[in-house]
C-alpha cells in the first residue's frame, strides 16, 4: 500500500521544562493502513500523540494534513481536520452518564436543543457494535469497570466519522475477549480506508493489526519496519536501544536455564 | 453482530411501587441523595414551627414567604451555576448592594427611566461579572481569590456611587417597588400558572415517552408518568389556592420561576448547560473534547453577577430603598447556603437549578419561623450556620458514599 500519507510530521520537537519529551521527530501515517507506534514507558508516545491531537502544541516542526501544512494548536483543531483520539487517561467526565460523554463537544441538537433520545439511540448502537454490556447509557461513568470506561473512551472516538483515529494504548485495561474486539475494530477502521495509530506495549497485538511499526525511543526516531518480513527481535531491539538488552537477556537465561535441565534429566 | 446477551449482574427495575422502592432504597444506599434531604427538612421545618407559633402556615405568611425568596433566590440561581464548575463566587451580595446603589441614583437622584436604570444596574452587574471571568478563566487567579477581591472593592465602590446619601428610599411609582409588592389578585392568574406548569410538565413527558417509543428506547410506565404528573399538579394548586386566600399570584414569583425554569432549560437542554457541567466534572476532559473552557468559565461568572444584580434590586424593594450597606451582612452566605443546602454540591458537575428555590425556602422558612417565635438575629445566624455546616457534611459524606459505592 503506497496512499499519500493523510498525515505528516516533519521534526517535531516538544519539551516540558527541563524535559525534553520529543525531539526531531518524523512520522507518516496512510490510509487504509494501521501503524503502530511502540517505545518504552517514556519513550513520548503519549506526548506525540497529544500533539497531533491538539492538546500540547508542538514547539518547533511541521504537520501536514492531506499534504497541506496545518496548524493544531488546540484539540478543536484536530477535530475538525477529523482527527479522532483515545487518550491513555481516557479523559471522560465522571459525572456524566455514558450518552453524554460520547456526545460531549458534538452534541446532535433538535431545533437547536439537545436531542436527548437520538443521542441515546445512537449510543446504544455504537456500543452494540463493540459489543460491550453496559449496565446502563444513562448512568455516570463513574460507576463503570475501567475496561467498561476503556470502550466508551473508544467508542466516543468514533462518533464523529473521523479519518484519523488515534488509540493510545486502547486495551490496556481490558479482558481477552474485549482486547480482540477493539482489534478487530482496528481492522474494520483500516477495511473503511481510516488511518489508524495504535499505541500498544503488546507485541502481539501489534504484530496482529499493525502494516508498519514506528519505534520512538528517548524522545526520537528509531525506525519504521513493516511488520510483515521485521522479526520480534529486531523491533525490540529498536525499541530497547541494543541487541543485549533486558529482554534479551531474560530469553536467553531462561533458554539456558531450560537446556540445563533438559540436560540433568537426559544425561545422554 | 451478536447482540451481547444482558449481564445476568445488572440491576433492572422491577415494574410498579415495589420497583420505585427498590430503585428509591438503591439510591440511598450509593449516597446519591440529590435534592431529598431537603425535601424532608423542609416538611420538619414546617411542622416544627407550625407546633410553635400556630401562625406558620397562614396563607399569609406562606405567601410573604414566597415574596422574599425571590431575590436571595434568583441570586442562588447564579451561585448554582458557578458551584456546578466547582467554583465559588464570594462577591454576590457586594454586587447586589451596588447594582441595588446604582439604579436608585440613576432612577431617583438622576431621574432616568426606571427600566433604563434597571436594565443598567443589570448590565453593571454583566459587566463586572466580565472582570470577574477575565481574572478567573483567562489570567487563571483561583476564582475564590478574585470574588474574594470583588467582595470588597464592589461595596467600596457601592459606598462611593452612593456618595453622601446613607439612603436612597424606593419612590412609591416606581416599578422596582412592584417586584416585591405587585400581587396578581385575580384568582385566574395563580390557578392559571398551575395549570400552565403542570399542563406543561405532562405534555414534554408524554411527547418524550413517544419519540423513545419510537426510537425503540426504554420508556416509563404510564403509571410513572401519572404519578409524576399528579404530585406536580398536587404541589401546583396547593401553592395556587394559597396565594388566592392572601393577595393572589406575588410578581416576585412569577420573576424567580422565569429564573429558575429559564435556568433548567439551558443546563438540560442546551449544549451550553452541558459544557458547564462538564467543565465542572472534568476541566482537562471537557478541553479535549473540544470546549472552549475559558468562555464557560468567563459567560458563567457574567451570568451570576447579572443574577446577583437583578437580584439586588429584589433586595432593595425589600428593604424600601438602596443604602450604603445593603447587600452586606449576611446576604451572601444565605445565598451560597441555599444552593449547598438545596443539593448541589460544592465538588463541581453535580446539582440542579431547582436547589435555589428549595435551599431558599429552607433558609427563609427558618428566618420567618424563628421571627415569629421572637428570636434575636444572633441565634438566627447560629441555626442558619448549622443548617449550612449540616448540608455540606451531607455534600461531603454522599460523595464519600458514591465513591466507595463506585459512583465518583
Ligand atoms: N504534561 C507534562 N509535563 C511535564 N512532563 C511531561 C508531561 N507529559 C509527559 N511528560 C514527560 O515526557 C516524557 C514522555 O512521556 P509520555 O507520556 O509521552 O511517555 P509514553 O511513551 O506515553 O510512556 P508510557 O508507555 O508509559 O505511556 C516523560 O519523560 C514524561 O515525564
Ligand atoms: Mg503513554
Amino acid at each position: 500500500m503506497t496512499a499519500a500519507p493523510v498525515l505528516e510530521l516533519r521534526g517535531v520537537s516538544k519539551r516540558f521544562g527541563a524535559v525534553q519529551a520529543l525531539t526531531d521527530v518524523d512520522l507518516e501515517i496512510r490510509p487504509g493502513e494501521v501503524t503502530a507506534l511502540v517505545g518504552d514507558n517514556g519513550a513520548g508516545k503519549s506526548t506525540l500523540v497529544k500533539t497531533i491531537a491538539g492538546v500540547h502544541p508542538i514547539d518547533s516542526g511541521a504537520i501536514h494534513f492531506r499534504g497541506e501544512p496545518v496548524r493544531i494548536a488546540r484539540p478543536h483543531d484536530a477535530q475538525e481536520l477529523g482527527i479522532a483520539t483515545v487518550y491513555q487517561d481516557l479523559a471522560l467526565c465522571d459525572n456524566l452518564d455514558v450518552v453524554a460523554n460520547l456526545f460531549l463537544g458534538r452534541e446532535i441538537r433538535r431545533h437547536t436543543m439537545l436531542d436527548h433520545v437520538t443521542m441515546e439511540q445512537r449510543s446504544r448502537e455504537l456500543l452494540d457494535t463493540l459489543s460491550i454490556r453496559i449496565p446502563s447509557v444513562r448512568i455516570p461513568v463513574a460507576s463503570l469497570s475501567g475496561g467498561q470506561r476503556q470502550v466508551v473512551a473508544i467508542a466516543r472516538a468514533l462518533v464523529g466519522e473521523p479519518e484519523v483515529v488515534i488509540l493510545d494504548e486502547p486495551t490496556a485495561a481490558l479482558g481477552v475477549e474485549q482486547t480482540a474486539q477493539v482489534l478487530d475494530l482496528v481492522e474494520r477502521l483500516r477495511e473503511r480506508g481510516l488511518a489508524v495509530i495504535l499505541i500498544s506495549h503488546n507485541m502481539a497485538d501489534v504484530q496482529a493489526v499493525a502494516d508498519r511499526v514506528a519505534v520512538l525511543r528517548l524522545g526520537r526516531n528509531n525506525g519504521v519496519f513493516p511488520v510483515a518480513g521485521t522479526s520480534h527481535e529486531t523491533i525490540i531491539a529498536a525499541i530497547t536501544g541494543a541487541a543485549d538488552n533486558a529482554v534479551s537477556r531474560r530469553r536467553d537465561r531462561i533458554s539456558k536455564a531450560g537446556d540445563e535441565e533438559r540436560e540433568q534429566e537426559d544425561p545422554s | 453482530m451478536t447482540q451481547p446477551a444482558p449481564d445476568p449482574r445488572l440491576l433492572v427495575r422491577e415494574r410498579g411501587l415495589a420497583g420505585y422502592v427498590t430503585e428509591f432504597r438503591r439510591r440511598i444506599a450509593g449516597g446519591e441523595l440529590g435534592s431529598l434531604p431537603v425535601v424532608v427538612g423542609l416538611i420538619i421545618i414546617a411542622i416544627v414551627f407550625e407546633a410553635q407559633t400556630g401562625t406558620f402556615l397562614t396563607p399569609g405568611n406562606l405567601s410573604n414567604i414566597s415574596v422574599y425568596i425571590a431575590g436571595p433566590g434568583i441570586m442562588a440561581v447564579g451561585i448554582v451555576l458557578v458551584l456546578l464548575l466547582g467554583e465559588i463566587d464570594l462577591s454576590v451580595g457586594s454586587v447586589a448592594g451596588l447594582s441595588a446603589a446604582l439604579w436608585a441614583v440613576l432612577s431617583v437622584n438622576q431621574g432616568y427611566h426606571d427600566l433604563l436604570a434597571i436594565g443598567l444596574a443589570i448590565v453593571a452587574g454583566a459587566a463586572v461579572g466580565l472582570i470577574h471571568g477575565f481574572f478567573f478563566a483567562k489570567i487563571g487567579v483561583p476564582a475564590f481569590v478574585v470574588t474574594l477581591a470583588g467582595f470588597l472593592g464592589w461595596s467600596g465602590l457601592q459606598i462611593w456611587v452612593m456618595g453622601n446619601e446613607g439612603t436612597i428610599n424606593i419612590p412609591r411609582d416606581s416599578l422596582v417597588r412592584d417586584f416585591t409588592t405587585y400581587y396578581f389578585s385575580d384568582i385566574a392568574f395563580a390557578y392559571g400558572l398551575a395549570a400552565l406548569i403542570t399542563a406543561g410538565y405532562v405534555l414534554a413527558l408524554l411527547r418524550t415517552e413517544r419519540r423513545r417509543e419510537r426510537a425503540a428506547l426504554a420508556t416509563r410506565p404510564v403509571t410513572e408518568i401519572v404519578l409524576r404528573g399528579a404530585l406536580v399538579a398536587l404541589v401546583a394548586f396547593t401553592v395556587a389556592y394559597t396565594l388566592n386566600q392572601h393577595r393572589g399570584l406575588p410578581l416576585a414569583l412569577v420573576i424567580f420561576l422565569g429564573v429558575l425554569f429559564a435556568g433548567h432549560f439551558v443546563l438540560r437542554h442546551t449544549p451550553y448547560g452541558r459544557q458547564i457541567y462538564a467543565v465542572g466534572g472534568n476541566a482537562e476532559a471537557a478541553r479535549r473534547a473540544g470546549i472552549n473552557v475559558a468562555r464557560v468559565r468567563l459567560t458563567v461568572f457574567v451570568i451570576a453577577s447579572s443574577l446577583a444584580a437583578l437580584g439586588g434590586l429584589f433586595w432593595a424593594a425589600q428593604a424600601g430603598g438602596a443604602s450604603k450597606s445593603l447587600g452586606s451582612g449576611n446576604l451572601l452566605m444565605n445565598v451560597i447556603a441555599a444552593a449547598v443546602i438545596g443539593g448541589t454540591s460544592l465538588f463541581g458537575g453535580r446539582g440542579w437549578v431547582w436547589s435555589a428555590l428549595l435551599g431558599t425556602l429552607v433558609i427563609q422558612s427558618i428566618t420567618t419561623g424563628l421571627n415569629l417565635l421572637g428570636m434575636a438575629a444572633e441565634i438566627q445566624y447560629m441555626i442558619t450556620g448549622a443548617v449550612l455546616l449540616l448540608a455540606v457534611v451531607l455534600d461531603s459524606v454522599s460523595r464519600r458514599t458514591q465513591r466507595t459505592a463506585g459512583r465518583t
